[in-house]
């Protein structure tokens, strides 16, 4: 292993050198295959385990063969201090993924991008007093490491606490004042370090002050974003983990790491201007938080709201030939997956035709729908996305919304004054009947009022959607 | 622009190496299906956590000869990494299972 093989730019390299660089070149291959093939259903497992194996073989060969610009190897008690760090971490990491309850993930996703985030934002904070004094293309990467990383850590711990429903949205006006203010202070602090000709010993105080900036940046860049907001944020945080860790890679001109976290950084950004995309709003749009409220034009007469008995409800299902159940958050809450999946079964075996429109930003995170009602069996190809059913709708005997509001509010079509004027929604609208299952007259999370409910077509079912369900059940059994 | 001319230089691979990763990760996700958004930004983040091997850096090579805050950051920036790296493969590989059970 420590055979010289040759020098290159005068430093001397060995046969172990050359293997490492080797593993970073066969692991980073994996990376891309992996998420190539975790894009497509049949192959997306194989494609998760290709990835894990590259990160596998990169942390082994890191570990044996990784050399310190002195030359030196790791040595033996450090290796073992390593192993036990891993195997905490895995130990715990392994347990809760395998534990927790399927309803749960969306949370648990986010939960293990903050702790990505928060290792990113550590390894920032600890190299940054081995720069040099005035290097500033090191000091740079250091720097965006830690403010990327620390935003992304707190940040995805706000979105755990209220996927879990720990945390409330707490919108205020001044709030994007403040945020705004936060965010040119750090930005701010951060080009001071930077050009800083000081020696990083003399700047503590300032990546201290950086880190906690970014960090509360992190808390009050999340807090406002709720409702249908919640996908593009999670997807964002999700790439501003891979970004930072690419930062990491640079500090240890580590290739593997720099292709790894662009990777992620660039998938995630995609994601994000799909939900974008998915909500006809622009990324500057739900940072700012310009959403919600006034705008939609109040003076159009209601209507009156109709409600439905459970017993009509049961008939009018019953002897559908097509019905279409639009899911969103709502679902989530009552955890009502696995009785609607019991609805849609007995829909079937009396032979109507069930099946599932799912908006692309239909609950808190992107395919939140999919896995909730992936958890509850719910077949594969009763899920139909938003574009493939829209043209089927004119069809469809009943829809039945569960949950969901803005991502049915006809008002996206013909209402140029409503905030989500031009979004694409499920047009629930130009089904023959509507049920909406609501809790109450409450508006949607944008706080605007959807005519959908007053249409003459549709019929209301209030109360929880679980137990409405649940006794529709019933009902449609004792028939 | 000096700076940057020089920053170019020194860094010239590796900003080759992002502007080629970054098409890479727009080609290889773009048309991906709706129903594998959580899945593949589940599995995405545990790649993410790739940052793991800055922290096997760090902790191999920190003085064990005396201890010090920065030692206990590094052992829970190792334990960070390993929480992402670990958890995230297998929340995504339990999503997939159950994705893959229902499909028959």
């Amino acid at each position: 292993m420590d055979k010289v093989l040759g020098t290159l730019n005068g430093i001397e390299f060995t046969v172990g050198d050359t293997l490492l660089e080797l593993s970073y070149l066969i692991a980073a291959l994996l990376f891309v295959f992996g998420l190539k093939l975790l894009s497509h259903p049949e192959t997306a497992r194989r494609g998760n385990l290709w990835a894990a194996g590259g990160m596998g073989l990169a942390m082994i060969t890191t570990l044996l063969l990784h050399k310190n610009s002195a030359g030196e190897g790791i040595s033996i008690t450090n290796i073992w201090i390593i192993l036990c760090a891993i195997g905490v971490g895995a130990a715990i990491g392994w347990m809760v993924a395998r534990k927790v309850k399927m309803t749960a993930m969306p949370q648990l996703v986010s939960l293990y991008n903050a702790t990505g985030g928060g290792a990113s934002m550590l390894v920032a904070l600890l190299e940054y007093p081995a720069a040099m004094a005035g290097d500033i293309q090191s000091i740079l990467v250091t720097v965006l490491g830690l403010i990327i990383g620390a935003v992304a850590f707190s940040g995805s711990l706000i979105a755990f606490g209220k996927l879990d429903g720990r945390v409330g949205d707490i919108m205020k006006p001044f709030m994007t004042y403040i945020n705004l203010v936060l965010m040119v202070s750090t930005l701010a602090l951060a080009v001071f370090i930077v050009i800083s000709p000081n020696p990083p010993s003399e700047m503590m105080w300032a990546i201290y002050g950086l880190t906690a900036l970014s960090l509360i940046y992190g808390v009050m860049f999340v807090m406002p974003i709720g409702g249908a907001d919640m996908p593009v944020v999670i997807s964002l945080l999700n790439s501003f983990t891979g970004i930072a860790a690419a930062m990491a890679g640079f500090i240890y001109n580590n290739q593997a790491m720099i292709l790894g976290g662009i990777l992620v950084g660039a998938a995630g950004m995609i994601l994000t201007l799909l939900m974008c995309k998915a909500m006809n709003r622009s990324l500057i749009n739900v940072i700012i938080g310009a959403f919600g409220g006034g705008g939609a034009a109040l003076d159009r007469e209601q209507g009156n709201i109709k409600e439905i008995t459970l017993s009509d409800a049961a008939v009018l299902l019953s002897y559908s030939q097509k019905v279409v159940v639009i899911p969103g958050y709502g679902l989530a809450v009552a955890q009502a997956q696995h009785i609607a999946h019991e609805l849609d079964s007995l829909l079937e075996s009396k032979g109507v035709d069930v099946k599932y429109a799912i908006h692309p930003v239909a609950g808190r995170m992107p395919g939140h729908m999919n896995v909730l009602l992936a958890e509850a069996d719910v077949p594969y190809e009763q899920l139909v996305e938003m574009d493939n059913i829209n043209p089927d709708m004119p069809n469809v005997d009943v829809a039945i919304v569960i949950g969901a509001n803005d991502v049915v509010n006809p008002a996206a079509y013909d209402d140029p004054s409503s905030p989500i004027y031009g979004m694409p929604i499920i047009d629930a609208h130009l089904a023959k009947n509507i049920i909406i299952m609501k809790r109450g007259m409450g508006k949607g999370y944008a706080g605007i009022e959807n005519f959908l409910f007053f249409n003459d077509k549709t019929r209301m079912l209030f109360g929880d959607a679980k137990k409405s369900i649940t006794s529709l059940v019933s009902e449609i059994k004792s028939m | 622009m000096e700076q940057f001319l020089t920053f170019f230089f020194e860094y010239k691979e590796a900003i080759f190496i992002i502007a080629l990763s970054i098409f890479v990760g727009i080609e290889v996700i773009s048309n991906v299906p709706a129903v594998l958004h959580t899945p593949l930004m589940s599995g995405a983040n545990a790649i993410s956590g790739v940052i793991i091997i800055g922290g096997i850096i760090l902790v191999g090579h920190a003085d064990l000869s005396k201890f010090s805050l920065d030692l206990i950051l590094g052992i829970l920036a190792l334990i960070f990494g390993t929480l992402n790296v670990v958890g995230g493969f297998a929340v995504t590989d339990r999503m997939l299972e159950m994705f893959k059970k229902k499909k028959k």
